[in-house]
C-alpha cells in the first residue's frame, strides 16, 4: 500500500468516482420511474404479471457485459450504454418490489378508503403507495447498490468510472490503485443505500425504526390434547 | 449492422467451429470454470443455510452478507488477486467461489427459517428427531427457495467468469476481451451472444429441475425471490 499515492492523484480519484455515482444513480432513478406504472399496472391487472416476471428472470439472466456489447451498435461506447444497460437491470429488481408492496396493503385499508369516497387515482397516490413505500425503496437500494458497482465494468468497454482504477492498476501490477477502487465502489455504494435509509425513514414515519426484517409473528405452541 | 448480426455472422463462420480456441472448446471450458465454483460454492452454501435457518443462529450475520454482497465489484476483486499472487487456479476459483456462497446461503437460509411454525411442531408432535425435521420437513419446504438461490449463483458465475478473461481465464469471456483488445466487434458480438444463451439455458435448466424435485404438495405456490 502506497499510501502517498491517493493524494497525489487525488484529482483523478475524485472525478472517477462521480462518473461511477453518475452512471449508478441515474439508471436506478430512471428505473423507479419506470417501475411504478409497470408496476401498478401488474398489480393491478393480474394476469399481467406472470409475462412480466419471466421476461424480467431472462433479462436478468443477461451478463451486464454482454448487455452493454449488445448496445454498443445503437449506442457506441458511450455513457448511454452503459446507463440504458443498468436502467435495464434496475427496473428487474424495482417492479417485483412495486408490485409486491401494493400487493400488501390490506384489503380492508383499501375498503375504508374507498368507503370514505376516494376515488382509485387518488386512493392509489394517498394511501397505497405510501404505505407500499418501504418495499419499494428496498428494491430500489437493491438497484442503486449493483448498479453502482456494475458500473465500474463499464469500463471495458471504456465508458470512464472506478473500473479504471482496477484495470490501470492491473496493467501497472499497482495494489494500492486496485484496493483504492474497491474502497470506493463499496463505499459509494453504501453512502447511496445509506441515503436510501434515511429517505424512507422520512417518508414513512409511522414504521419502526427496524429495517427489513419482518417480525415473524410467535405462534403460540398448540397445547396437546389428550383424548 | 445491428449486434444480432454481427453475432450471428461471427458464429456461424465455420472458422470459429474448429481448432484451438473454438466455440464448441470454449463453451466447455465455460461450463468447466462455472460449474466447479457453483459445485464448492453450493457445498458450503447449503448445509451453512440450513444450520442457520434451523438454529436461528447467525441470522444477522447472513442477512448483512446479503446485502454487502450486491455492493462488491467482481472485476476490481478479480484484479486484485491477480495482481496479488499472480494468474493461477486459486485467482480466478476463489472469488467465484466467495460471490457464489452469498445466493444460495441467503435463500436456503430464508427458505429453511421461513418454514411455517405449526409444521415443524407437527413433525416435533409426530415424533421426529432433528436430523428428521430437517432433512424430511424443513428442506423439502425450503426446496424452492434453495433453486432459486442456486440459480442465481449459477448466472452470477456464468457472468463473472466471462469477466474473469480480463485475468486470462479462458472460456466465452476470451472472445469478448481478445476482441475488445483488437477493436474486432465481431467476436466481442458473439462472445456476448454465446454467454447470453448459455445464462437463458441455465435458466431453462433450473426450471426444469423445481419442476422435477420441488414435492408435489408445494407446487403452484408462490417463491419469493
Amino acid at each position: 500500500m502506497m499510501w502517498s499515492w491517493i493524494p497525489s492523484n487525488g484529482a483523478m480519484i475524485w472525478q472517477l468516482t462521480r462518473e461511477n455515482a453518475y452512471l449508478g444513480v441515474i439508471p436506478a432513478l430512471i428505473g423507479l420511474v419506470i417501475s411504478l406504472p409497470l408496476g401498478i399496472i401488474a398489480a393491478r391487472w393480474r394476469w399481467f404479471y406472470p409475462p412480466v416476471l419471466t421476461v424480467i428472470n431472462v433479462i436478468y439472466a443477461v451478463p451486464s457485459l454482454a448487455l452493454f456489447i449488445a448496445l454498443i451498435p445503437a449506442f457506441g461506447l458511450t455513457d448511454t450504454t452503459v446507463i440504458i444497460a443498468l436502467t435495464t437491470f434496475s427496473l428487474c429488481v424495482i417492479v417485483p418490489n412495486v408490485v409486491a408492496g401494493l400487493r400488501a396493503v390490506p384489503a380492508p385499508v383499501r375498503q375504508a378508503a374507498t368507503a370514505m369516497g376516494y376515488g382509485p387515482l387518488r386512493r392509489l397516490i394517498t394511501i397505497e403507495l405510501p404505505l407500499a413505500a418501504p418495499v419499494i425503496i428496498a428494491g430500489l437500494r437493491v438497484g442503486v447498490v449493483s448498479s453502482i458497482s456494475m458500473a465500474s465494468l463499464g469500463q471495458l468497454i471504456g465508458v470512464s468510472s472506478l473500473g479504471y482504477l482496477f484495470i490501470d492498476g492491473l496493467q501497472r501490477s499497482f495494489p494500492t490503485e486496485i484496493y483504492v477502487g474497491l474502497v470506493l465502489v463499496i463505499a459509494l455504494a453504501l453512502i447511496c443505500d445509506l441515503i436510501l435509509v434515511l429517505v424512507r425513514r422520512a417518508l414513512t414515519p409511522w414504521q419502526p425504526g427496524r429495517d427489513r426484517r419482518r417480525v415473524v409473528a410467535k405462534v403460540p405452541v398448540p397445547v396437546a390434547v389428550r383424548p | 449492422m445491428s449486434f444480432f448480426s454481427y453475432a450471428w455472422d461471427w458464429i456461424t463462420s465455420s472458422a470459429n467451429w474448429h481448432g484451438s480456441g473454438s466455440i464448441p472448446q470454449q463453451l466447455v471450458a465455460h461450463l468447466g470454470y462455472s460449474g466447479l465454483p457453483l459445485l464448492i460454492a453450493a457445498l458450503i452454501g447449503i448445509p451453512a443455510g440450513i444450520a442457520i435457518g434451523h438454529t436461528g443462529r447467525g441470522a444477522v450475520v447472513v442477512v448483512n452478507v446479503a446485502n454487502a454482497w450486491r455492493s462488491i465489484p467482481t472485476l476490481g476483486f478479480l484484479i486484485l488477486l491477480a495482481t496479488l499472487i499472480g494468474f493461477s487456479f486459486i485467482t480466478w476459483l476463489l472469488p467465484l467461489v466467495v460471490l457464489a456462497v452469498p445466493p444460495i446461503l441467503v435463500n436456503v437460509y430464508e427458505g429453511v427459517a421461513g418454514v411455517d411454525p405449526g409444521v415443524k411442531d407437527a413433525a416435533k408432535g409426530v415424533g421426529m428427531t432433528g436430523w428428521q425435521q430437517v432433512t424430511r420437513v424443513e428442506v423439502p419446504i425450503a426446496l424452492p427457495l434453495i433453486l432459486v438461490g442456486l440459480r442465481t449463483s449459477a448466472i452470477f458465475v456464468v457472468a463473472t467468469a466471462t469477466i474473469a478473461a480480463y485475468i486470462g481465464l479462458g472460456g466465452l469471456g476470451r472472445y469478448i476481451i481478445d476482441g475488445l483488445a483488437s477493436d474486432q466487434y465481431g467476436p466481442v458480438a458473439g462472445g456476448a451472444l454465446l454467454v447470453v444463451l448459455l445464462a437463458v439455458l441455465v435458466l431453462a435448466f433450473f426450471a426444469l429441475l423445481s419442476r422435477l424435485v420441488v414435492p408435489a404438495g408445494l407446487r403452484g405456490q408462490r417463491k419469493a425471490e
